[in-house]
């Protein structure tokens, strides 16, 4: 079982932020009937699965890597910013909407959709899905297109030991994502701001790339609703839109799957979107960033500090022409 | 005490005081609060102050356009004493805006300012609406309108018109995606226009009743 179950009064002393929300025992009974994964009565299972920032949960079992704060050297985002200050329209199109919009939505229980060129195609429940793998927790930096950043510890596995896993076929050139679509637990998709369902993708190689994570945590905690509940990308070499949140479905493919932020403006959002200070945004200059927390921009790092690790895989590409 | 010395002495006063309103509070935010993530200015306080005064610097530009229609349609005379303070206003939440982006956003980094207007679409159209707004400002006082003539003076001052739409666009391109806000505020500029519009072709009919009943 990932997440550990805990008495309810280990939870009070624990990092509940708000004391008089720290269980709401009729919202704790429904998401437990929902889940219906027969979660010992008094146990905080059902809130669990349920994340916000009023009910904080603990990820019990994650190892370390070498991906740490110290190895990185540079300060954490704190925790308040990381969840208050979001980009994700389908909780609404400002900063603090999605902290504000999500609280009543229900990540669990969650299916996710395998299919494409793929040998073990299906619907996974997610606790099945994750149930093989090891959690970690890896410290990336994150650096969205409007030119911020942070420095977050995520918690979650290898997006390769995943693919491994399902087995692509030969053919499987490209992975797709697709975040939920559905307007009634998402209140932002009531408006076309995009074409909904939000979509991403990788190549094959970035996606099987040790970076490429599949993130169900941060903080050591279970992943707020507003990061991206349950169950997200984190790509951290490029802009923080192909990270696509709440991911319902991947399919394995041979054609470059369509990228919402492509479809509504390819001039601006390229299909590679690596973090390149160099290529010239039509929006935003994308030479320097300014860190969550600073005053000053700093410059901006080709692949936002992992060359080393992923500059390979574009060899001989123009990046300019490949944005 | 004549009535207009009444809105003068009184009204006036309250009004200019209560257009620092929205200057006051983000002034108030930013000193307690300063770079403090969980303060009122949220975790990126920068973007916060620049957005806001964008905000208000498009609300009193409308407020400004606003006004002319008002008085048509309700016949409230007494208000445009007020046209003249509120678009100084938008100049003035404007010039905050430009500062905050020159000072706070990019430090007084003149390099990337002028990449920015040059190569990013949004920024040249809130340049080129600041560049129209300059000249409206500087020929607002009495004198000024002596100087250049009453008909000289509106015709420079129909400018407005363009700023509006501009500021619009700049909103409406400044924001990914299709976003409701900055369409509702082209919405109330294009009525606050679209009325001035049907008011002159209203008026040519008159003057020409034949060409009008064509
Ligand atoms: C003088 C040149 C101008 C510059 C350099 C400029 C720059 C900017 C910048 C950098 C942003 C925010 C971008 C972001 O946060 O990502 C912005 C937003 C905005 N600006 Fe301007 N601007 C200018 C003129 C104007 C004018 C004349 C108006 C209106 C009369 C205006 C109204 C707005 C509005 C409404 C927003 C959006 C605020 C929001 O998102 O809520 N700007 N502008």
């Amino acid at each position: 079982m990932l997440i550990k179950s805990k008495k309810a009064s280990d939870v009070r002393s624990s990092e509940i932020t708000s004391p008089s929300v720290y269980l709401d025992r009729r919202r704790f009974l429904q998401s437990a009937a929902m889940v219906g994964a027969g979660a010992a009565f008094g146990t905080i299972a059902g809130p669990a699965l349920a994340a916000t920032e009023k009910t904080r949960v603990k990820l019990a079992g994650v190892n370390k890597t070498k991906w740490t704060q110290e190895s990185l050297g540079e300060k954490l985002t704190d925790y308040g910013s990381v969840t208050r200050y979001n980009n994700f329209y389908e909780f609404g199109t400002g900063k603090t909407d999605p902290a504000d919009n999500s609280n009543k939505f229900m990540p669990r229980p969650w299916n996710l959709a395998v299919d494409g060129a793929v040998e073990k195609p299906g619907v996974y429940d997610l606790e099945d899905f994750l149930k093989p793998h090891q959690l970690e927790e890896r410290v990336y930096r994150f650096r969205c297109v409007e030119a911020w950043s942070m420095v977050i510890p995520w918690v979650g596995i290898p997006l390769a030991d995943v693919i491994k896993r399902m087995n692509p076929a030969g053919n499987a050139k490209y992975v797709a994502f697709e975040t939920l679509k559905d307007a009634k637990r998402m209140p932002g998709q009531r408006r076309a701001v995009l074409d909904w369902p939000y979509r991403e993708g990788l190549r094959m190689d970035e996606a099987m790339n040790p970076l490429s994570f599949l993130v169900v945590g941060l903080y050591g905690e279970v992943l707020p609703n507003q990061n991206g509940a349950p169950l997200r990308l984190m790509v951290p070499w490029k802009y923080g839109f192909k990270s696509i949140k709440s991911i319902v479905k991947m399919t394995f493919q041979e054609k470059e799957p369509p990228t919402s932020w492509n479809m509504a403006s390819a001039r601006e959002y390229g299909f590679y979107s690596n973090v390149n200070p160099t290529v010239n945004h039509p929006r935003w200059s994308q030479a320097r960033e300014r860190r969550i927390g600073d005053f000053l921009k700093r410059p901006t790092k080709m692949f936002n500090g992992y060359e080393e690790e992923v500059g390979q895989m574009y060899a001989g590409m123009d990046l300019r022409k490949n944005y | 005490m004549t009535r207009a010395d009444a809105i003068n002495r009184a009204a006036k006063p309250v009004v200019f005081v209560a257009c620092l309103g929205p200057l006051a509070w983000i002034a108030w935010a930013a000193i307690a609060s300063g770079l403090d993530p969980s303060g009122p200015l949220g975790a990126n306080p920068i973007e916060y102050i620049n957005r806001y005064l964008g905000d208000w610097a498009i609300r009193f530009l409308l407020g400004a356009l606003a006004i002319t229609p008002l008085r048509g349609i309700t016949g409230w005379a007494a208000v445009m004493r007020f046209r003249r303070m509120i678009g100084l206003y938008a100049f003035f939440y404007v010039c905050l805006h430009l500062s905050s982006y020159i000072g706070l956003d990019q430090f007084f980094d003149w390099r990337e300012i002028w990449n920015d207007i040059i190569k990013r679409n949004y920024i040249t159209f809130g340049m080129v609406t600041f560049v129209l707004l300059a000249p409206l400002a500087a020929t607002s006082t009495n004198a000024m309108v002596k100087r250049l003539g009453g008909k000289r003076w509106v015709n420079l001052h129909k400018l407005v018109y363009g700023a509006g739409i501009l500021a619009c666009f700049h909103f409406y391109m400044m924001r990914k995606g299709v976003q409701l806000e900055p369409i509702i505020y082209a919405g109330i500029c294009a009525v606050l226009l679209g009325y001035r519009v049907v008011k002159h072709l209203k008026k040519k009919a008159q003057l020409n009743p034949k060409a009008g009943a064509a």
